[in-house]
């Protein structure tokens, strides 16, 4: 019997709770992390890939909710924990990075007070000795000169820094899982490979499996060993991360590789238009019947538009979910 | 720091100015009922109204007239009272106390109860608290404070008989009590309103969501990182508050029969003491604009984005 | 839901009142003035006279009926001074910004610093008291918050296209501000002249309570609290029926403020004071 793995998410349902009925902003979500892995969700604003996040955080407010599947952490089911339990694990076990890094920190509180809370939250320190460890913290995340930089307010600090307190926050207590939800979407394009390269090289050292989660498949794909792809409340894909771009099974993943700037390689053939998928992803209470896909999709035959696709599994432990697939 | 108090301090310099011309404007340039008759059929008799003549200087021209008011503001000189005279700086001095006393009283009941009652509601949006505190809220704003006053006059000195229907006292707490709540019901509501409002918005913050993925509990959320941003949106009601008090207990000063500005004030009015009537207004303004000027600096020193922006 | 009963309370009680205040003439008991009859003096509230009589004996029920006139017209007629004066204000230092926008800005500050119920209360001391000058005195002094947020909504309309559309066309500017401009502001400057409205009756029956605003024996609620008071040991329904009618009066257009709020002006959460 083999142990279960870190994360496993398993039919996972979130509900957007309407005034007289209920809509799946998620539904029949599935896919395992291990420990240590890197794991990626890709997906177009509004496919649900950031409240998947929450969920697994437990974080999702009204009128979002979980609706039914399971959410385990080594092999144990969290969704139904109650409050304070789940709270216990929020930070210790599975942390968290968000977008926005400006809004993500409190204003009217100095860096260090905000990494400290981690210490005294989950590890009774006192506020003294857990000042002393923030410090230490920002110095990992190669913040310079640390000793002052603790007494700063975010507003004082660039994007960079500030997404860099985040990590240090996140990572504080060594958590199992890092959740990170967008960490570099609104980060200068020069700062956003060094985060990049600090959270995968931070947690490969404390073996801290992570979560990407981004609309920039590149970027997933390059530092996720797996990848799934999120459409519409569904994931559509996954697979290994140099599988899917060689061998993209679902349209819409084909699409999003074939929309990718290349270097090298193609390339090499001149400037080829990036290509598009036309049209935009449907709201939540207006998802299409079948395949949802199918309004954008070119190969969309009267099966697509009638029957939703069942998940077909891959070679290796990957599923597509299409009629037409490969 | 300093630099930016003192340009804070500044700024209302020219505020000051402005109002100093309009009393200045509204009782010595055009004073007519007020020298001739009132309509209420007090005729003023030709020596009062030569006397008065005299004194505001009526005969000289506009500007000479509006320098010398001025000349003597600097100097700290409000006049002579018609009624009393003495120096109006005197008369206001008696006044400023209990004024305060009854402002700050007010003010004191209005933040004790109004800002937990917006907390509370927020903390539980829709609930049955949340709906009683904005009941609350929204009839203290359409209260009548005199009849507020009255009521509570009846009810509690009258037929009651717990705390004293009017007067000053010897200055003790029974008195203020119903003189404080009547004046502070408003405030009280409006900062009801303000706090929740302020801090629903708060919780919808994307840092509270962090606070909250750090595994705190609620309570650690509130006291931790929603209370003091909170508190930064509703310093700016309890000081605009707090600095029309004193304009606002002229009512209530004057149900109480409380010896304070504002019944100098309407007293005035009526024995057509000019400069009282100017004195106590423009103390009442200034009193406005130093909380304000206060409220401004305390944002300095509480909110750091302001402190080193 | 809770937009719907700010709404329907606030729409009914104003509508009462402004029933009560138009139909006067006709649902009145007695003439409100002339009627006193001190056989009558001081009999409490019951089937005879609904609200009972005070002391000279004149119909409570009937005095109220007419002190809605009162107060409705101080309410109306100051809002819309204040409305014409803030609006014309924001709108053109909005617009043309400069000088003149500091001028108002400066005059803006300066009535925010005088407490309004001082400044009207200054006026009227000057101007006597009457009806007359109790729309002057309110009807001038309570503008600064439609000229902000005019000056503000101008501000952030101004660089939009179809200003700038219309400027290329040569449309005049004051054309602009009234045809292009204000009518995309209009729910805002509703929503504050009707709370407004409900400042002004309660300033008005202030002003009254302490003899300086509608003076006895015309039926202002203010003035009638204000004979009552002495009255309150021996006929305290005196005091109970017109601080009712005020009460109720200012709730209902606060709660209709509120409500209209919701509607017309969604984004406004942080001027919600």
């Amino acid at each position: 019997m083999s142990a279960p793995p870190l994360l496993e998410v398993e039919n996972l349902r979130i509900d957007l709770l309407g005034d007289d009925r209920r809509h799946a902003a998620v539904e029949g979500v599935s896919f395992r992390i291990g420990r240590g892995e890197t794991f990626g969700l890709v997906g177009e604003s509004g496919c649900g890939k950031s409240i998947t996040a929450l969920s697994i955080m437990g974080l999702l407010r009204h009128p979002l909710a979980i609706g039914g599947g399971a959410i385990r952490l080594e092999g144990q089911e969290i969704q139904s924990l109650p409050p304070g339990q789940i709270r216990r694990l929020r930070g210790s076990r599975i942390a968290m990075i968000f977008q926005e890094p400006m809004t993500a920190l409190n204003p009217l509180s100095p860096v260090g007070r905000q990494i400290a809370e981690m210490f005294v939250l989950h590890q009774g320190a006192g506020w003294s000795e857990a000042g002393d460890r923030a410090v230490e913290a920002l110095r990992q995340v190669r913040v310079p000169s640390p000793e002052r930089r603790v007494k700063d307010y975010p507003h004082q600090l660039s994007g960079g820094m500030r997404q860099r307190v985040m990590i240090a926050i996140a990572l504080a207590c060594g958590p199992d899982l890092l959740v990170a939800d967008e960490p570099t979407t609104a980060l200068d394009v020069t700062v956003q490979a060094e985060i990049v390269d600090l959270m995968r090289e931070l947690c490969a050292a404390n073996g801290t499996a992570i979560l990407m989660i981004s609309h920039d498949l590149g970027l997933v794909a390059n530092i996720c060993r797996r990848v799934a792809v999120m459409y519409a409340g569904r994931v559509v894909e996954e697979q290994a991360a140099d599988a899917i771009f060689r061998q993209p099974q679902h349209p819409y993943t084909q699409g999003l590789v074939a929309s990718l700037p290349l270097l090298g390689g193609r390339a090499a053939h001149g400037r080829r238009r990036l290509a598009e998928i036309a049209g935009t992803v449907p709201a939540i209470s207006a998802y299409p019947a079948g395949c949802r896909f199918n309004p954008r999709c070119d190969r969309a035959t009267d099966v697509c538009r009638v029957e939703d696709p069942a998940a077909t599994p891959l070679g290796d432990g990957g599923l597509v979910r299409c009629h037409h697939h490969g | 720091m300093p630099l930016l108090i003192l340009r804070r301090l500044g700024n209302t310099v020219p505020t000051i100015v402005a109002v100093v011309l309009v009393i200045f404007t509204l009782f010595s340039v055009i004073p007519g009922s007020f020298t001739s008759a009132g309509d209420d059929g007090r005729v003023l008799d030709a020596q009062v109204a030569e006397r008065m003549r005299k004194e505001l200087g009526l005969d000289d021209p506009l500007h000479v007239r509006f320098g010398s008011y001025v000349a003597n503001l600097v100097q700290g000189d409000l006049g002579t009272s018609f009624r009393t005279r003495e120096p109006v700086t005197k008369v206001i001095a008696q006044r400023l106390w209990p004024s305060l006393k009854l402002t700050i009283a007010a003010m004191g009941f209005a933040i004790l109860v109004g800002v937990p009652l917006g907390f509370i509601a927020a903390l539980r949006p829709g609930s049955l608290i949340d709906m009683a505190s904005m009941v609350v809220a929204i009839s203290g704003l359409s209260l009548p404070k005199f009849w507020l006053g009255l009521m509570l006059m009846y009810l509690f000195a009258l037929t009651l008989g717990w705390l004293p229907s009017f007067g000053y006292g010897d200055g003790g707490l029974r008195h203020l009590i119903l003189p404080a709540v009547a004046l502070g019901v408003s405030p009280m509501a409006l900062l009801a309103r303000t706090t929740r409002a302020g801090v629903l918005d708060v919780l919808n913050a994307d840092f509270v969501r962090t606070a909250r993925s750090k595994g705190m509990s609620e309570y650690r959320v509130v006291r931790w990182h929603v209370v003091r941003n909170a508190l930064v949106l509703v310093l700016t009601t309890i000081g605009l508050q707090f600095g029309s008090l004193m304009g606002q207990a002229v009512v209530v000063e004057k149900l109480f029969s409380w010896p304070g500005l504002g019944s100098l004030l309407v007293d005035s009015v009526f024995q057509r003491d000019i400069p009282t009537v100017q004195g106590s207004i423009l103390v009442i303004v200034l009193f406005f604009l130093a909380i304000n000027t206060l409220v401004d600096i305390a944002y300095v020193i509480i909110d750091p984005r302001i402190r080193y922006g | 839901m809770k937009l719907r009963a700010n709404l329907l309370i606030g729409g009914a009680l104003v509508t009462v009142a402004v029933v009560v205040g138009v139909l006067a003439p006709w649902i009145a008991h007695t003439d409100p003035v002339l009627d006193a009859n001190l056989m009558n003096a001081e009999i409490p509230p019951g089937s005879e006279f609904l609200f009972g009589t005070d002391g000279q004996g004149r119909d409570i029920y009937s005095r109220i009926v007419y002190g809605a006139q009162i107060s409705l017209t101080v309410g109306i007629i100051s809002q819309i001074a204040n409305s014409i004066i803030g609006v014309t204000l924001g709108l053109t230092a909005g617009y043309w910004g400069g000088w003149w926008d500091d001028f108002v800005g400066l005059v803006t500050n300066l009535m925010l610093a005088i407490p309004s119920l001082i400044f009207a209360l200054a006026i009227m001391a000057i101007l006597g008291p009457g009806l007359t000058s109790l729309l002057i005195a309110l009807g001038l002094t309570n503008w600064s918050y439609s000229c902000r947020i005019t000056r503000a909504q101008v501000l952030s309309l101004k660089s939009q296209g179809y200003v700038q559309a219309a400027r290329i066309l040569g449309y005049g500017d004051f054309r602009i501000m009234f045809t292009q401009l204000l009518p995309n502001m209009i729910g805002p400057i509703i929503v504050i002249a009707t709370l407004g409205m409900g400042a002004a009756i309660l300033a008005e029956a202030s002003l009254s309570f302490l003899g300086l605003g509608i003076r006895p024996p015309f039926p202002s609620w203010g003035s009638m609290l204000s004979e009552a008071r002495d009255q309150i040991t021996t006929a305290p329904w005196l005091s109970v029926f017109p601080g009712l009618a005020i009460f109720l009066t200012v709730l209902g257009l606060n709660l209709l403020g509120d409500g209209l709020r919701d509607i017309l002006d969604p984004q406004s959460r942080e001027r919600r004071a």
